[in-house]
């Protein structure tokens, strides 16, 4: 919708193209998202109004929300890492395995005696641990994202199941429970809700705001330019991998608090999930654009679809078509905005 | 020769991309059996034509004739058909699959259509091998093993696998050593015995004059000369064909003599080396000053811009700021101590294409608009645009799409990026490059007055006239040496010419 007027004032004469630039609001950075989560916005209303027609009662009670927004939480701060990763040009296939060692590590008997705040911090050091050597191995080791979070995939799991030999470890600390109780909130709102705001809104500023998020555009945009404008495109890779780990480790807490227990199942598939909805929100697989509020809008959506499937008591598997529909959709339009406006 | 119709013809050959006219009316005309050379300076022509011939780029007007039939060669495919081949400079092969697969690729011998006989195909390679006296190679290695020298060897045996009438080769001696180059010779030799035509393309007369029948000279997208004979034209007449260009381009005043010349050098580069690319360079450039690099492609100019710039690592030699040496193999260093490069390829290397013209020049000056990380983005607008002002790029908006822009507004904010960071010395990769010949004067003068604020500027452009004009300096490249260095006052187009192709002066 931007593109026609920046294409038609190429060759315009200063003053006009002058005052164009100041009145353009539509292109200011940052609010450039507006039409494509607009669109996303759209189908999520519909999924709304699709969920109050087929399931009247259920759907639009005030505790099914709450449960859609709590479910949306876990997966939703594990993509706003995922998000930052892509935009680089990068992929954190290990996200899911990260939050399973991070949980399973965080809920070791050993852990619970130091109470909320052992678990806590166990989880996001372990995050952030797993993170650092992805880091390291994809920015110094001059591994391909792909591989080295692949390799990190396999062990992280491994390592889990190792932890708990197959078992679920309960969690026992009151205070973390607490958190997790159905009537429990802050602010009148959800728990892990707050702190998917807080993490939403704190990614947005980075992505948007600092010149950590401009680095990670550049980089994703085009890592030999940026190098040669000066940047140390190596560790701005190290940091981004880092900031996934920190968010995995962050949602592996929330999923201790949600489900009283760590389990080395935790997170499966978390990776493909996070990948897909920041796919659909907008964020581009080759790098070089994201978007925090499209991510979150693309979990939404999912979380939205599972929840009216399951009021419906339809199987995964028809649940599981619809979600691949939906990428393929989503990543056509995306294709065909992109093509309007490339010159 | 004159009983025998000619086996290919193309006459008025024109061919436009957007901003550029790279053909204006080419012909060409060769005979069946004969080396035909094709000379020209960067630029002129030879490449595209050539691509034109082999069905790559489709002309927008003129007409190829083919053994006395009227053909378009709509599709590489087309070409091949007829029986035309091409070799191109950069090799076209797949590193990951073997010399005789890479010989039959697309055209694999086949059982019931698609099985592949693979026996068949390495029989039939081998015997091309041994008849380009290669017979050392085998079939079954990956081409990836191979030496540069082979993989040329290959990449003809590709050409001789079609029944082939043409071959056209792009600089095939460039990655030679002599003894490689007399093979060659031979093979061509015995192609034109077999009736075989070749389009011959080099910078070095003496090979020309070795081996080839006649000679067409392109400039400016125009064939200047057709059908000189290759052995007996004299250096002089071919090279005064090349030269002469009729664009005027519009060069700034140079300041008078001796501004920079008493004052401190702010880059030297000592002794400064890559192996297999350029030999030791030593270099001093003062504020104020424009020096260029002249030279071919393959010369070692960008090379020496980017080891200069620490995107490559010296073998050895250094690089000194105000006398301080920088870290060797680091971009950062260099920025840091205020060098600035303009890349070569300026979507590639320069631009983050997907970005604004203001996020593009604040790229390398981003810490100076933030306090703890946070952007201050309407200081950094401001300054993005001021800087992109004082260049009068054009949109005056710094919101605009950088892809929206035209070449010469794109490299100006490549510019303005340096101008911004306030660096003191510039290096500058073929900056007028995709850029239209209006606005090239207007980039020269932003240069010139860059320098004329102090800036010390090291130039490389492949057009010759493009150094002279706007250089106070000139070194000129042959093959990885310096092998002349004078006052670009001093120099002709002629004598640029006559160094970098025979390395020394004619009388």
């Amino acid at each position: 919708m931007t593109q026609p007027a920046t294409a038609a004032q190429k060759q315009a004469p200063t003053s006009a193209a002058k005052s164009a630039g100041d009145q353009e609001s539509s292109r200011r950075p940052g609010l450039r998202w507006d039409v494509r989560s607009l669109s996303l916005l759209g189908v999520l209303a519909v999924l709304v109004a699709v969920g109050g027609i087929t399931a009247p009662d259920q759907f639009l009670a005030w505790s099914n929300l709450q449960l859609v927004l709590t479910q949306a939480s876990v997966i939703g701060v594990v993509t706003v890492g995922m998000t930052f990763v892509i935009t680089s040009g990068g992929i954190d296939l290990s996200v899911g395995a990260m939050v399973a060692l991070a949980s399973v590590w965080a809920t070791t008997v050993a852990t619970q005696e130091f109470g909320f705040a052992g678990i806590l911090f166990t989880a996001v050091i372990v995050g952030v641990g797993c993170g650092l050597v992805n880091g390291l191995l994809i920015a110094y080791g001059r591994m391909v994202p792909f591989i080295a979070t692949l390799a990190m995939l396999a062990s992280a799991r491994g390592l889990a199941l190792q932890i708990t030999d197959g078992s679920t470890q309960v969690v026992t600390v009151g205070s973390v429970l607490d958190l997790g109780a159905r009537d429990a909130y802050i602010l009148g709102i959800p728990p892990l809700v707050l702190i998917f705001a807080a993490v939403t809104v704190i990614g947005w500023l980075l992505l948007n705001r600092t010149t950590f998020g401009r680095r990670t555009v550049a980089v994703g945009g085009n890592a030999e330019a940026a190098r040669l404008a000066g940047i140390d495109v190596r560790r701005q890779r190290l940091y981004l991998y880092l900031l996934s780990g920190l968010c995995c480790g962050i949602a592996a807490f929330m999923l201790i608090v949600l489900s009283g227990s760590g389990q080395n199942t935790n997170g499966n598939l978390y990776e493909l999930d996070a990948i897909a909805a920041a796919i659909i929100g907008g964020t581009l697989l080759s790098g070089g654009r994201g978007t925090i509020i499209g991510s979150v809008l693309g979990v939404l959506v999912f979380t939205t679809i599972t929840n009216i499937f399951a009021l419906n008591n339809l199987e995964t598997a028809v649940q599981q078509i619809a979600k691949g529909a939906i990428i393929v959709a989503a990543v056509l339009v995306q294709r065909r905005s992109m093509r309007g406006g490339d010159a | 020769m004159a009983p025998q119709p000619p086996l290919l013809t193309m006459s008025g050959i024109t061919k436009s991309f957007p901003g550029v006219r790279a053909l204006d009316g080419v012909d060409l005309e060769v005979q069946a059996g004969e080396v035909h050379c094709l000379l020209g300076q960067n630029g002129a022509g030879k490449s595209t034509l050539i691509k034109v011939l082999a069905g790559a780029h489709q002309p927008d007007s003129g007409e190829i004739t083919w053994r006395d039939k009227h053909v378009t060669l709509g599709s590489p495919i087309a070409a091949m058909r007829l029986g035309i081949a091409t070799i191109y400079q950069e090799l076209d092969l797949i590193e990951g699959l073997s010399v005789a697969e890479n010989v039959f690729l697309g055209h694999e011998p086949t059982s019931a259509g698609f099985v592949v006989r693979g026996s068949a195909a390495r029989t039939a390679t081998a015997e091309l091998l041994k008849r380009l006296g290669h017979s050392e190679i085998d079939p079954t290695t990956l081409v990836g093993d191979l030496s540069a020298a082979q993989q040329q060897i290959v990449s003809m045996a590709r050409a001789l696998s079609h029944e082939v009438r043409l071959i056209v080769m792009d600089e095939p001696s460039a990655a030679l050593d002599p003894e490689e180059v007399d093979n060659l010779f031979r093979i061509v030799g015995d192609l034109t015995a077999d009736g075989v035509s070749v389009i011959y393309i080099s910078h070095r007369l003496e090979e020309i004059r070795r081996i080839g029948d006649r000679v067409t000279v392109l400039k400016e997208g125009r064939s200047v000369a057709g059908g000189l004979p290759a052995e007996t034209t004299p250096t002089d007449e071919v090279v005064a064909l090349m030269t002469g260009r009729n664009v005027e381009y519009v060069f700034p005043e140079r300041p008078k003599a001796g501004f920079a010349a008493g004052r401190d050098p702010v880059l030297t580069v000592e002794g400064l080396t890559r192996r297999g690319e350029f030999a030791p360079v030593d270099l001093e450039l003062r504020p104020g000053e424009i020096v260029g690099l002249a030279g071919l492609v393959g010369s070692g100019r960008s090379e020496i811009l980017e080891t200069i710039y620490g995107a490559r690592k010296p073998d050895g030699g250094r690089v000194l700021i105000d006398g301080a040496p920088l870290r060797p193999g680091s971009v950062r260093a260099a920025v840091r101590a205020g060098i600035g490069l303009a890349p070569e390829e300026r979507k590639a290397q320069g631009l983050l294409m997907l970005e604004s013209v203001s996020s593009n020049v604040s790229i390398s000056t981003l810490s100076r608009f933030a306090r703890a990380g946070w952007l201050d983005r309407r200081n950094e607008r401001a300054a993005a645009h001021q800087a992109v002002r004082e260049l009068s790029l054009r949109p005056d908006n710094p919101d605009a799409a950088i892809r929206t822009l035209s070449g010469g507004n794109q490299q100006k904010a490549v510019l303005a990026r340096w101008l911004l960071r306030g660096c003191k010395v510039l290096l500058l990769d073929e900056p007028t490059r995709g850029v239209d010949i209006g606005a090239r004067a207007e980039l020269y003068a932003v240069i010139r007055r860059l320098a004329d604020e102090g800036l010390a500027v090291l130039l490389v452009s492949s057009e010759v006239p493009e150094v002279l004009g706007l250089a106070d300096r000139v070194l000129v490249l042959r093959e990885g040496s310096v092998v002349h260095t004078a006052d670009a006052r001093e120099l002709d187009e002629h004598r640029v010419l006559d160094l970098v192709m025979e390395g020394s002066l004619t009388p």
